[in-house]
């Protein structure tokens, strides 16, 4: 049982710290002052839900032993976050269609996970429930005003749905963590999630006047630790000071 | 103003129930509901509010600072409108 909650824990944080890594690339660098604000404020967010996460995370094994150790201490195959969280920032519709398509997932997530039978989950989840609640109502009002803006914004919005849209399979995907704490009522079945993901999603597109594509997508292997090859990048930059001056403060 | 500028918007917060909205600053959105959204990123991020109000700095009619003579500075001689003049009674607090 713990071996499963581990393995669904590091699923949970490293989602929120890939992609709360990936939407920090953005400091500095917004297009205007009050997105670059809001981006980096929702890296902040999904940083400390990983914080959360590891720490109860590191409490159930004995190879790591904090928070940061399970953050910039692991190798590439040991992270299983989605590959969707580790697609690069692109143009500013591609981040935000990356960022809609996950907050459309956490946000029933979270309020699932906030009855679970485990108080530790479900304490992280209650807290973490209201920054994607959030999250998603930002990322939704900007997907559809740059699917429903110019021509330009329409066009790099649609090409970002329809690059994003393949790697949002793999968030539903039950492994046999999720199926051991589904029968311990700890965790919810994923794969009913994508009915109220699907919702949100098809509610924003027609606003938005975007399409959805019609195919499936494929079965991305992340949640097993096989990442895209943006990934090690991604670490590189994140672990260098850790790796380079191992156990540094600041 | 160039025309491919946002609009300006001033934002208003009230920092706890029972407080006044205060001007606080102003910030650039395409529409009311991106202002709030911004508002609410650029100026609460340290627990600063509990309600927001956003309105196009268009909106507001300013008094002219240059009339600010004729506008103001009568009020200045009528000491007679503060209430300065009454003994207060023993007991009284935060006057």
């Amino acid at each position: 049982m713990e071996e499963s909650t581990y393995t669904f824990l590091l699923r949970l944080g490293d989602d929120s710290l890939i992609l709360g890594q990936r939407l920090s690339e953005w400091c500095g660098h917004g297009p205007i002052l009050e997105e670059d604000i809001a981006m980096t404020n929702i890296a902040l967010d999904l940083i400390g839900q990983a914080t959360n996460i590891y720490t109860y995370a590191a409490g159930l094994t004995p190879d790591f032993n904090d928070a940061d150790a399970l953050a910039f201490l692991r190798f590439e195959h040991q992270y299983l976050n989605a590959i969707l969280v580790e697609q690069p920032n692109g143009n500013f519709a591609d981040t935000l269609v990356r960022q809609f398509f996950f907050d459309a997932f956490r946000v029933p997530l979270f309020e699932h996970l906030q009855d679970s039978k485990d108080t530790s989950l479900a304490a992280i989840a209650e807290k973490s429930l209201k920054e994607s609640r959030y999250h998603l109502k930002h990322s939704s009002e900007w997907v559809i005003r740059l699917g429903d803006g110019t021509e330009l914004s329409h066009e790099r919005a649609q090409l970002a749905v329809f690059d994003l849209w393949r790697y949002t399979q793999e968030l539903f995907h039950m492994d046999t963590a999720e199926q051991k704490l589904l029968a311990q009522d700890i965790a919810p079945n994923l794969e009913n999630l994508r009915g109220i993901w699907l919702e949100t999603v098809e509610t924003v597109m027609e606003k938005a006047t975007l399409k959805l594509p019609t195919n499936q997508g494929f079965f991305g292997a992340g949640r097993l630790g096989r990442h895209s090859e943006h990934m090690g990048y991604i670490l590189a930059q994140m672990q260098y000071m850790q790796r380079a001056y191992p156990g540094m403060e600041w | 103003m160039s025309s491919n500028e946002w609009p300006l918007w001033e934002v208003f917060i009230r920092s706890k129930q029972g407080l006044n909205h205060k001007h606080v600053g102003s910030l650039r959105a395409p529409d009311a509901a991106m202002a709030l959204q911004n508002a609410r990123d650029v100026y609460t991020r340290r627990s600063e509010g509990v309600s927001i109000w956003v309105m196009q700095s268009a909106l507001i009619t300013a008094s002219d600072p240059k009339e600010s003579g004729p506008m103001f500075e009568p009020a200045d001689s009528k000491v007679y409108r503060h209430p300065t003049f009454y003994d207060l009674p023993d007991g009284i607090e935060h006057m």
